[in-house]
């Protein structure tokens, strides 16, 4: 294991994402991710690896879907706007049970928005922002090592699925700097190698089989099977893939839920509110799909507002509802346009609920 | 008793789904034919487009996958990456790459990918039923343009040999046709030719192939054939584009 090294998140993320096995970007310059691509040109050829700058988001998730159909480990990322754009190839990804690794540096939207953080993308990630029934692992991280933690078992996941996984940062976490630990590289996948570890993609290697990777499926019948397959698949995901980090759940007054920035933020605002004698919990999210519904069970009697905290005008409060079902009163703080909240805001607006709650 | 035919390995053993007197079948021959012969069946690797041609995967007898609609040439480029050494194409209509697509053709092109495209032009929306393409001509019927394309209206047909021509990436560009036996077997030529500049690492290849579609052009197959010799032909003239340098 290397020495802690300070280092910008846009870069951790690209280097993590190499370490795990990653040797193929495709991507297009969009604030606030675009160091990435950058760092990528420089550095993935030294790692045996091939970085093109795709003519659009169209091309780089295309380009993504070719990768990983010919059995390569690739990687794309974006930013909303782009992220919007690549919808219609995730959805093929998922599909044709494709695997690859998405990063989203979410902006402030809709439309071009803003380039400072938000979280409004969050219904676009976990409800499919594609045509038809498809699910993909979506990870929030909390700070750049987690991230790097996140993005260096994500090939492995993505290739252990047959499936796209996304991680879900903003543009504050890409910018900003923290000490990190980077993990050992991981052997890569050779090319050589793809036939007999991955049978099913289509490498040209005279393997006796013949592969066909597609999602087109005309007769109703036969589509209707491969979709109850990978709800199948789903199924399992909801089963291993949840994670989340809670804090004092049990005892306290009042509840957040948050990931990524915001839990950060409310992290802050639950300190002052202990010193001020107001008991916080926090639920956080790490995994947004899967989302971790069970962990509102662990709310204890002395609770009387669950809070979703949110850089958007409410969507993850949505799920915060399906996981209270009805048990507390559900609120929702909240800031948009790229817009953060101090902790200060964020107390203030809590002891407002508390009041109105009580 | 001495066999004088044997039908190609490189097509499934099974009947298309394209309508009779389509050229598609002629298409898929004489390049599944020209892998077969050059002993490339084992190394290929096609991309299918979305249109008629999106089932191509069933009777082509190589790895393939589909593409979204436009953007195999995104996908070849890269499968070429992952496996630098095999024979990587595309197989494209006209709906698919000169209108939808044409972004990523353009660019493939421009970056000189070592992939052969083979571009399938019948100047008709096949698959959706015969609506106006990009390559329809001036005063040619579609189900969007049921008096005839007008340039007021719909703007001029798109020659794609000649436009990917201005472009200093690709390796060779190649228009022919599918309409007589003998534009057949030149077609099949440069099908090959396609193919060995691919294989001797000299850039991106280009084939358009100019065909038919009797049932959206409301005409029999032999009607059809001789409406692309006097119609395609004087607009969208066959012959090279581009041709390696001879060093």
């Amino acid at each position: 294991m290397s020495e802690k090294v300070l280092m910008k998140g846009n870069e951790a993320f690209a280097e993590a994402v190499i370490r795990g096995g990653v040797r193929f970007y495709f991507g297009y310059p969009i604030t606030p991710q675009s160091e990435i691509p950058e760092f990528m040109s420089r550095e993935l050829p030294k790692w045996g690896g091939k970085f093109l700058q795709a003519e659009s988001e169209l091309g780089a998730i295309n380009m993504a879907y070719g990768c990983g159909a010919a059995g390569g480990n690739g990687f794309i990322s974006s930013s909303s706007p782009g992220i919007a754009l690549m919808q219609e190839g995730m959805s093929f990804l998922c599909s044709a049970e494709v695997p690859v690794v998405l990063l989203n540096a979410s902006r402030g939207g809709p439309g071009i928005g803003s380039i400072q953080p938000g979280q409004a993308d969050y219904n676009q990630v976990t409800r499919g922002g594609g045509n038809g029934d498809y699910k993909m692992p979506v990870f929030a991280p909390a700070s750049i090592q987690e991230a790097i933690d996140i993005l260096y078992d994500a090939p492995a996941l993505a290739d252990q699925w047959r499936n796209p996984v996304m991680v879900l940062v903003d543009g504050l976490m890409g910018q900003m700097m923290e000490p990190v630990l980077m993990p050992e590289p991981k052997k890569p996948l050779e090319s050589a190698d793809i036939p007999t570890v991955k049978p099913w993609a289509i490498s040209g290697s005279e393997k006796g089989t013949r592969s066909v990777v597609k999602s087109l499926r005309l007769q109703p019948e036969v589509l209707e099977e491969h979709v109850e397959h990978l709800f199948e698949k789903y199924g399992r995901m909801e089963k291993e893939l949840v994670r989340v980090e809670t804090e004092n759940v049990e005892n306290a007054e009042v509840v957040f839920v948050a990931f990524g920035t915001m839990a950060r933020l409310v992290k802050e605002a639950m300190e002052i509110l202990e010193s001020q004698g107001v008991k916080a919990g926090m639920i956080r999210p790490i995994s947004l799909w899967p989302y971790p519904y069970e962990a509102f069970d662990k709310i204890g009697k002395n609770c009387k507002a669950v809070i979703s905290a949110e850089l958007s005008m409410g969507q993850m409060v949505q799920d915060v509802k399906l996981g209270v079902e009805g048990r507390w009163p559900v609120r929702l703080i909240h800031r948009v346009g790229g817009m953060l909240p101090t902790s200060l805001d964020i107390v203030e607006k809590t002891r407002k609920i508390l009041e109105e709650v009580r | 008793m001495k066999a004088v035919f044997k039908q190609t390995q490189g097509m499934l053993p099974v009947s298309t789904s394209y309508c009779p007197g389509c050229t598609h079948g002629v298409a898929h021959r004489i390049i599944m034919e020209t892998l077969d012969e050059m002993g490339l069946l084992g190394k290929a690797i096609g991309v299918a487009p979305i249109g008629c041609s999106v089932v191509a995967h069933q009777f082509m007898n190589v790895d393939m996958c589909e593409s979204a609609h436009g953007r195999a040439p995104a996908v070849a480029t890269a499968i070429r990456r992952v496996h630098p050494d095999r024979i990587v194409y595309t197989y494209q209509g006209d709906g698919d790459l000169a209108s939808i697509g044409m972004a990523e053709i353009v660019h493939a092109a421009a970056r000189g990918e070592k992939f052969s495209t083979f571009f399938i032009n019948n100047g008709i929306y096949g698959m959706t039923g015969g609506q106006m393409a990009p390559t329809t001509l001036i005063g040619q019927r579609a189900t969007t343009c049921v008096d005839g394309r007008t340039r007021e209206q719909a703007g001029m047909p798109l020659k794609i040999c000649e436009l990917l021509a201005t472009l200093d990436g690709p390796a060779y560009i190649e228009r022919v046709a599918l309409n007589s036996p003998a534009h057949i077997r030149k077609a099949k030529k440069a099908v090959r030719r396609a193919f060995e500049i691919q294989q001797e690492g000299k850039g991106f290849t280009f084939v358009e192939l100019l065909s038919t579609c009797p049932t959206n052009w409301g005409l029999t197959p032999p009607k059809a054939m001789e409406w692309l010799e006097e119609n395609m032909i004087p607009y969208y003239p066959l012959g090279v584009f581009r041709e390696p340098e001879v060093k």
